[in-house]
């Protein structure tokens, strides 16, 4: 019995449905990465390692691109739980990708204040100019695709997010120029976040 | 009135140890460590300060709630989450002014007893967090954090805590569960975290401009603060305008400011762009009830947008002109509302996605009149009915929008279409609304 008499009750897809992601290949984490994940812990209880989790799976993101079964059996190794609690972690964040994403994860925010300024254009042009919808990833491995819910950063919208730098102010006349000066000269072709590049 | 929060925003440098310290930074965490936690509290609740985060809930009365005799650890968190649609404005602080933040964090923890402040930063602002990163370094190695502070021997340390997108994160309990490792879903309260939040320790979560308001109080002193915002209204507030204004941003202006000097003052938003009229204004983050254009000549206060019948909320405030669809931008929110529902309570879970596809069948022409009433039906149902505010929060752009624009619902029911298809809007969305 639904709680709403003229509804149904369970037909929505909610990310709280578990998916299992793909077993991968062989994960361990590098040196480096222990080191830094153990600096991490300490900034916790001794017996609260658990707060390092997202921590650990930033690194092992960061090492393999995605987060795979392997890698989440490594992170609850490291971190001292179980598979399970990883995987719990894993499918509720939005910033962890299952599977292999593109060189450049564009993410486009379509929320309200960027829609009000043409973002759904945005997307609309960078569709055309990659040739894949949203959470798509391009067939050179290049370029992934996403909407994005509010970056905070409303004030310079539209915002692209990509990768970890943000892109303000895009109109949908530049998809074009976006897409090749990120393939020919990398993430230096963003604007980065205003208040960083006026002053610093 | 002078800038208190964000002076030096526009300044080469500003953000930096050496600058701070030049301003006088650190002066008003030496006073307060000269000064008993009870004294700190005292003055806190004095001077009215009201969280900036969206409940305004006083302080000064959240901190001494913190159990003091709990012979647990006390934390404090600092929300910066900053994930509410239209809001920027915890952004610019951490960016600008990071030590006013972290000054911030330690006069807190020294009123409620905590060695440790965790700073929750949404994931998305990596480069808000290298800045963090870098100036605590900095900070620390000045022994302004760390141990035996000031040589008075108090200790405490601020650890930054990197979110990974959810926006649920931002309610406090949710956040509390994020910070331990797990997914972010809200705890039935009570217990309230001042007497088992983090690792069911006595916790004092309060938002980052919330923390940034306090050195000056200190400083300064209650009465001032008190006196720059109407009554029950004190002190500086931050402001963010986005939408349809000429000039977007973030402004710092007294609780005195009306809704319309923010929207039209050439100091401020600057009015509407593009010559267009004004049509509708979400006043306090994208969760509140719309403000008409002839509603705001009130202040742009707590209890002045409460008069109104809305809230302040965070202080976004995302302005629409005429050229905006209201169902298009309910169905544009209510997606945000069932992507973002952490799915712990059914009626936000479901409801939040049925309300959705209810209002895209409706804004692509295919919906009937008394889907415009199942629409009311369910948002109601949802009213009240969660374990957090983000339930209320997904059913008021419904709410509001068909209370206000019903004949805008009707239309497009009658002639089969977005009758406001804007061009502004995505050709393949408004092809398929025809
Ligand atoms: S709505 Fe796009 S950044 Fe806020």
């Amino acid at each position: 019995m639904s709680f709403h008499p003229l509804m149904d009750y369970g037909r929505a897809h909610h990310k709280s449905s578990r998916a299992m992601a793909d077993e991968g290949p062989a994960f361990a984490y590098t040196p480096e990465h222990l080191a830094t994940l153990e600096d991490i812990c300490s900034r916790y209880p001794p017996e609260q390692r658990k707060s390092a989790i997202l921590a650990a799976l930033y690194l092992a993101q960061r090492q393999q691109g995605y987060v795979t079964r392997n890698a989440m059996k490594a992170v609850a190794e490291a971190i001292r739980c179980t598979t399970a609690e990883v995987e719990d972690v894993v499918s509720f964040y939005t910033m962890f990708y299952q599977r292999p994403v593109g060189r450049h994860v564009l993410q486009v925010c379509r929320t309200l204040s960027c829609a009000l300024n043409g973002a759904e254009r945005v997307t609309d042009e960078l569709q055309k100019v990659l040739g894949i919808a949203p959470g798509e990833t391009t067939a050179d491995g290049q370029f992934s695709l996403f909407e994005v819910e509010c970056l905070g950063a409303c004030d310079r919208a539209p915002v692209v997010g990509v990768n970890d730098h943000w892109h303000e102010c895009q109109r949908p006349e530049d998809a074009k120029a976006l897409v090749e000066g990120l393939r020919t000269k990398g993430a230096a072709v963003l604007t980065g976040c205003h208040l960083h590049k006026e002053t610093v | 009135m002078d800038l208190i929060l964000t002076p030096h925003v526009k300044t080469p440098n500003g953000f930096t140890l050496d600058f701070y310290l030049k301003q006088g930074g650190y002066e008003a965490l030496r006073k307060a460590l000269a000064m008993t936690p009870e004294a700190v509290v005292d003055l806190v609740k004095a001077s009215g300060l009201r969280g900036r985060g969206g409940a305004g809930f006083p302080t000064g009365m959240k901190w001494q709630f913190v159990d003091k005799k709990s012979p647990k650890p006390k934390y404090i968190c600092c929300n910066a989450d900053e994930s509410e649609p239209g809001t920027f404005k915890d952004h610019v602080l951490m960016e600008r002014n990071p030590h006013l933040v972290f000054e911030g964090c330690l006069i807190g923890c020294h009123a409620i007893g905590a060695k440790v402040a965790y700073i929750y930063i949404r994931g998305e602002f990596y480069h808000v967090q290298e800045v963090l990163e870098a100036e605590l370094a900095k900070a620390r190695a000045a022994g302004l954090i760390g141990k035996n502070i000031f040589g008075t021997g108090f200790d405490c340390e601020i650890f930054v805590h990197r979110g990974a997108g959810a926006y649920e994160a931002g309610e406090e309990t949710a956040l509390i569960e994020s910070l331990e490792g797990k997914r972010a879903q809200p705890r039935l309260k009570p217990p309230f975290p001042a007497v088992a939040g983090l690792y069911g320790c006595p916790t004092a979560v309060n938002n980052v401009e919330t923390l940034c308001n306090v050195p000056p109080i200190i400083t300064h002193g209650p009465e001032w603060f008190a006196a720059l915002g109407p009554e029950k209204n004190g002190g500086p507030k931050l402001y963010c305008l986005s939408g349809h204004v000429k000039n977007p941003g973030v402004y710092e202006a007294p609780m005195h400011v009306t809704m319309r000097e923010l929207i039209y003052d050439a100091r401020y938003g600057g009015g509407i762009r593009g010559g267009h009229a004004l049509k509708a204004v979400i006043p306090g983050g994208s969760s509140v009830p719309i403000l008409l254009p002839d509603q705001l000549d009130i202040p742009a206060s707590f209890d002045g947008v409460a008069s109104a019948g809305s809230m302040l909320g965070s202080a976004g405030i995302i302005v629409m002109d005429e050229t905006t669809c209201m169902v298009w931008a309910a169905e544009n929110l209510l997606y945000f509302y069932k992507h973002e529902s952490c799915g712990k309570c059914t009626p936000c879970r479901e409801g939040g996605a049925w309300l959705h596809n209810l209002l895209g069948r409706i804004e692509r022409g295919e919906g009937q009149m008394k889907d415009i009433d199942l629409l009311e039906s369910v948002a109601n149902n949802i009213l009240g009915k969660t374990l957090c505010a983000f339930g209320d929060a997904a059913a008021t752009p419904v709410l509001t929008t068909v209370k206000l624009f019903r004949e805008e619902y009707e239309a497009h029911v009658r002639e089969g279409r977005c009758t406001l298809p804007a061009e502004w809007r995505g050709a393949s969305r408004a092809m398929a609304a025809h």
